[in-house]
């Protein structure tokens, strides 16, 4: 898969000389030893990820980490004092304010913790704000806008001041106004944070199936577990300035690197019955029921897989499709995928996890989690299952 | 107690401040003299031309028409106050003066808004010019308005520019200390969002600083409109004409009767003026 996004040894120093920031960090000092050293405080330190195309990366880490720091460099909000930044290949390191200008409106949009709604615009001239700012026609960017707010369940709302909404839907029209500028990239700074958990729960649905239809690359910040794992395809964890982890579910929950993730990790709330819907990750590829064997080929291929799950159209579930399957098509030459792909038992969103182990014992394929209207919303694999069994401790209420 | 005459003659050694001062104006005129003109050849023309204006209305069309507008602006009450206010400046004999008062008072609050609200945007961006302005903004602000009255006579002679002149200076500090402030006070987080959709500098003024700084700019506005009125007086004691004329008039003939209707004259507009432009 391609990389969006390519950080490169970034490191960001406030404080009055921030070069001997850098000097003292390349020492090796520690963030405390060099603010008391030099009065300057290190943001950010030696980081280097790459975010792929498409996929939501989570940043996660404690207040201070260097989160909010790390995702304001990347559309140079904060210029970073060395290191490098590609996006698409191209670095954005020495752009001139002219070109950085127009790079922010072609490539990013954002959404902040606070919302940062402004208050004297209505809600569609919020969500147009993007628009306005790139120059698009009146009669353009309204449509663009009421097609955003439809996109987040705010029509109606369009002439209403921010003041006037609740929190929850005060972040639908940032999410809203992100969403507007048709941007490959959306970086997040802690957007569902100042929500009440139902709300917050209802925004991070609400993302997910956003995700399914738009075609974006997704920086997400957090401080919460639970959130990162419901919606980070890789998470970082961040600790002063520095990336002490950086993988996906499985290797953040059960292969703690080191002591500070190990103590996030055991934060996650686990009082509750897990259920299929908690674990359960999104499916890498869907192969829809019209397309062919060398479709199906070229898609587990590309994100190494060896069975795919089939779709219709409304993204009702059809099947699984091995990779033997796919192999036999294309020696019939048949194209019908229908015909060939085998029918796992669905679960149900509510199942919990004891009974999803017990179902899984004996099968090799992913299992289908499917929603109402036989939607497929998500797969299960073996490992998700055993990676929370796993950390479950023992007083976990057992059904 | 000898010593201490000895160093009060000591310290005592005529330091010729008045001198400096006058040099430093000479100087000015001498070299400024087009500019000087310049300056009151424009604000002569401002106030002519709202004088010419504002004559144009028969004093009972231009009575309702304020009228209508309190109605429009602020709704039945300031609309009441305004008719009667009035006809009650127009039955105490004032209404040239009130005119006249008005048209002075456009012209310096004008004047001052222009300089001022763009001098407060600059401040707000540039620690060199915040860092400048902020000592001589606290000047003005504290120096006696009588003593703004010294080289305005000095620059411009005697009259109503002079006045005008007078009376910008000392009520452009509101206009550049809010729309300063009002910028500041945008939240980052707003000013982040403009930044980060790709907002050049034009379009955050307008289309961020600005709007968040509304507020505070028309407080700006309304402080600078009554700054303006407290000079009305003032102004007259360098042949400024308007109600401020009658009222020192007034104070040499001890007339207290005409003193006290020229200044309920300026009480009135400054009451419907203070109405109009206010923020509720
Ligand atoms: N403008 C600034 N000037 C000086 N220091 C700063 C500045 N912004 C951030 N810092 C420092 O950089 C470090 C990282 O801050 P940052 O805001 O990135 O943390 P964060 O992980 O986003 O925290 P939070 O969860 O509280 O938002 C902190 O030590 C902070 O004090
Ligand atoms: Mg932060």
């Amino acid at each position: 898969m391609k990389n969006k996004i390519e950080v490169k040894n970034l490191s960001k120093v406030f404080g009055p000389r921030p070069q001997e920031g850098i000097e003292l960090i390349d020492e090796g000092f520690s963030k405390d030893e060099i603010l008391a050293k030099s009065d300057n405080t290190v943001g950010v330190r030696n980081v280097d990820f790459s975010v792929r195309e498409g996929e939501i990366f989570v940043i996660m880490g404690l207040s201070g980490s260097g989160k909010s720091t790390l995702l304001r460099c990347l559309n140079r909000l904060i210029e970073p004092t060395r290191g490098d930044i590609l996006i698409d290949g191209d670095s954005i390191m020495d752009l001139n304010k002219k070109e950085l200008i127009h790079y922010r409106r072609q490539k990013f949009g954002m959404v902040f913790q606070n919302f940062a709604l402004f208050p004297y615009r209505t809600v569609l001239e919020n969500t147009e704000f993007g628009l306005e700012i790139d120059g698009m026609s009146k009669e353009k960017r309204r449509e663009k806008s009421r097609q955003a707010l439809a996109m987040v369940g705010l029509e109606g709302y369009e002439e209403q001041k921010p003041d006037q909404l609740s929190g929850g839907m005060q972040q639908r029209v940032g999410l809203a106004r992100a969403l507007a500028v048709e941007t490959d990239i959306m970086l997040m700074d802690e957007p569902f944070s100042a929500l009440d958990p139902l709300i917050k729960k209802d925004m991070q649905d609400q993302l997910l199936e956003l995700y399914e239809d738009i075609d974006r690359t997704i920086v997400f910040i957090t401080h919460d577990l639970d959130e990162a794992l419901k919606l980070g395809d890789r998470i970082a964890i961040m600790k002063d300035g520095e990336i002490v982890q950086l993988g996906d579910h499985e290797e953040i929950l059960t292969r703690a690197e080191n002591d500070y993730v190990a103590e996030f990790v055991q934060d996650v709330n686990r009082s509750r019955v897990l259920t299929a819907e908690d674990i359960m990750s999104k499916p890498l590829a869907l192969l829809y029921e019209n397309q062919g064997p060398k479709t199906a080929l070229h898609k587990m291929n590309e994100e190494g897989l060896t069975s795919i799950f089939v779709v219709d159209r409304e993204r009702r579930y059809q099947g699984i499709l091995l990779i033997d399957d796919v192999k036999d098509m294309l020696d019939d030459n048949a194209r019908d995928v229908k015909k060939y792909c085998r029918q796992v038992p669905e679960i149900d969103p509510q199942t919990t996890i004891d009974e999803l182990f017990a179902r899984l014992a004996d099968l090799d394929t992913p299992l289908p989690v499917v929603g109402e209207e036989q939607k497929l919303i998500g797969v299960i694999v073996k490992t998700n299952v055993i990676a929370n069994l796993a950390s479950e401790p023992d007083e976990q209420v057992k059904d | 107690m000898e010593v201490i005459s000895e160093i009060e003659e000591f310290i005592n050694i005529g330091i010729p401040v008045g001198d400096w001062i006058e040099n430093f104006v000479d100087f000015l005129i001498a070299n400024f003299g087009e500019v000087l003109g310049a300056i009151s050849e424009i604000i002569g023309t401002m106030i002519e031309s709202f004088e010419g204006f504002l004559f144009l209305f028969p004093p009972l069309i231009f009575m309702l028409i304020i009228t209508l507008i309190a109605a429009k602006v602020r709704g039945k009450e300031l609309a009441i106050f305004s008719l009667f206010g009035l006809m009650l400046v127009f039955n105490m004999g004032l209404w040239e003066e009130f005119i006249v008062t008005i048209a002075s008072i456009l012209t310096s609050v004008l004047v001052a808004l222009v300089l001022g609200i763009p001098l407060g945007i600059v401040k707000a961006h540039s620690k060199i010019v915040h860092l400048i302005t902020r000592p001589i903004l606290d000047l003005m602000q504290t120096i006696p308005p009588f003593v703004y009255l010294i080289p305005a006579l000095m620059f411009f002679g005697l009259g109503t520019v002079p006045g005008v002149i007078a009376t910008v200076v000392f009520a452009m500090v509101p206009p550049v200390r809010l729309t300063y402030l009002g910028i500041k006070q945008v939240p980052d987080e707003l000013i982040e969002a403009g930044q980060a959709f790709g907002s050049n500098w034009w379009q955050m003024l307008t289309k961020v600083e600005l709007p968040g700084a509304l507020p505070s700019i028309l407080m700006g506005v309304n402080q600078c409109i009554m700054m303006s009125l407290s000079m009305v007086v003032i102004a007259a004691m360098i042949g400024a004409g308007g109600l401020g004329e009658p009222v020192l008039r007034s104070l040499s003939t001890v007339d207290v009767g005409l003193g006290f209707e020229a200044g309920l004259g300026v009480v009135i507009l400054a009451i419907i003026l203070d109405r109009l432009f206010r923020e509720e």
